[in-house]
């Protein structure tokens, strides 16, 4: 194929005579060889650069079959993993929200909780339909049991927030006869009274109206009572709560 | 010197024209170029050996270029074509060594 040299052994030529003689080789002499070699060098260039281009574009088309079939296989194993990968993240993703909505929801519980015991005990201002009890009273003749009365009527009748003038009335509402009028858990309120109370309006009305009730015994003892009904009965009286000194919850036994 | 310049020469214009290897000579285009390598260390021994022929050298390339590329067109279509491709490039690299080495001891007594 190409020139063979004289075989191993040979006892090394000068390096000096061995340039003179790469040099003379090399110099252009007007013959047709040396216009061939530079041909021949120049084709190869040639071919050394577009294979150097072609490798680093080469894309899948000119692969052979089993390199085909490896990367092929490299590429089904990469996309099981990444699926099983993918699979995982979900799955935390998945757990995270799940979390995530029952903290939401424990909190909304939590919210609505708070919501009605804040109606319940006062501490949280009120809005609805409700009644708006007025009784007139320019002789002192109301005492506090008619009050105390029209409250416990009301709440018979399923009023769930009520308030007597400007004061509150929670279960710890207290009413006590005054020169002036009456004092509500110690707050002084004068005729005339007014009862608001949120519930359902019409049983509300009817059981301030019904026969011997609340009306009527405002009315026999020389005052007038007044029961109207409303979309949108405002109960923004306000408690404080107080910490109980001596009382304590009894541990309930956990499940 | 001027196949130097010609290999030169040849690198300018492949840069310049940024060719793109035909579908049916990608395959053996790497073979050829590994025995041309072959053909010209030979040739530059063959030259320090005093014994250099352009008949020869000009035969060597073609010849060796053509036999590479019939290997793997063969392995090919034998179904073994990258593992006789491993194999000429195996046979070639070890000859290219041998001339290199050959060249070295000539020019350099070492």
């Amino acid at each position: 194929m190409s020139e063979e040299p004289g075989g191993p052994g040979r006892a090394p030529r000068d390096a000096r005579h061995a340039w003179a003689r790469l040099r003379r080789a090399g110099s252009p002499r007007p013959s047709r060889s040396n216009l061939l070699a530079m041909l021949l060098a120049a084709a190869l260039g040639f071919a050394i650069i577009a294979q150097v281009r072609q490798t680093s574009i080469q894309g899948l088309e000119t692969l052979r079959e089993d390199e085909l079939v490896r990367i092929f296989a490299d590429v089904d194993q990469d996309g099981d993993q990444l699926s099983g990968e993918v699979r995982d993240l979900q799955s935390s993703l998945d757990l995270l929200k799940s979390r995530t909505t029952g903290e939401q929801e424990a909190q909304r519980a939590a919210q609505q909780r708070l919501d009605a015991l804040g109606i319940l005990a006062g501490t949280a201002p009120a809005t609805g339909p409700g009644v708006l009890v007025r009784i007139d009273d320019p002789q002192g003749k109301v005492r506090q049991t008619i009050i105390l009365d029209a409250v416990q009527e009301l709440r018979a009748a399923g009023a769930e927030a009520i308030q007597v003038g400007s004061v509150r009335v929670v279960a710890s509402t207290w009413f006590a006869d005054t020169d002036a009028g009456i004092s509500v858990s110690g707050t002084e309120v004068r005729p005339p009274y007014l009862i608001r109370a949120i519930g359902d309006s019409d049983t509300l009305a009817g059981a301030m109206q019904i026969p011997g009730g609340v009306t009527a015994t405002v009315r026999r003892a020389g005052a007038e009572a007044t029961v109207e009904i409303q979309d949108k009965v405002e109960v923004g009286a306000l408690l404080s709560v107080r910490t109980p000194q001596y009382a304590r919850p009894v541990p309930t036994p956990t499940p | 010197m001027i196949p130097a310049i010609g290999l030169a020469l040849g690198i300018l214009v492949g840069l310049l024209l940024q060719p793109a290897v035909p579908v049916w000579l990608q395959p053996y285009l790497p073979i050829a170029v590994i025995a041309a390598l072959d053909a010209v260390f030979g040739a530059v021994r063959a030259i320090l050996d005093g014994i250099f022929s352009d008949k020869v050298f000009v035969v060597s390339f073609l010849s060796n270029v053509v036999v590479a590329a019939f290997i793997v067109f063969l392995g090919d279509k034998l179904g073994v074509g990258s593992q006789l491709s491993t194999g000429v490039v195996v046979v070639l690299g070890v000859r290219i060594f041998s001339n290199v080495a050959a060249i070295r001891r000539h020019l350099f007594d070492a």
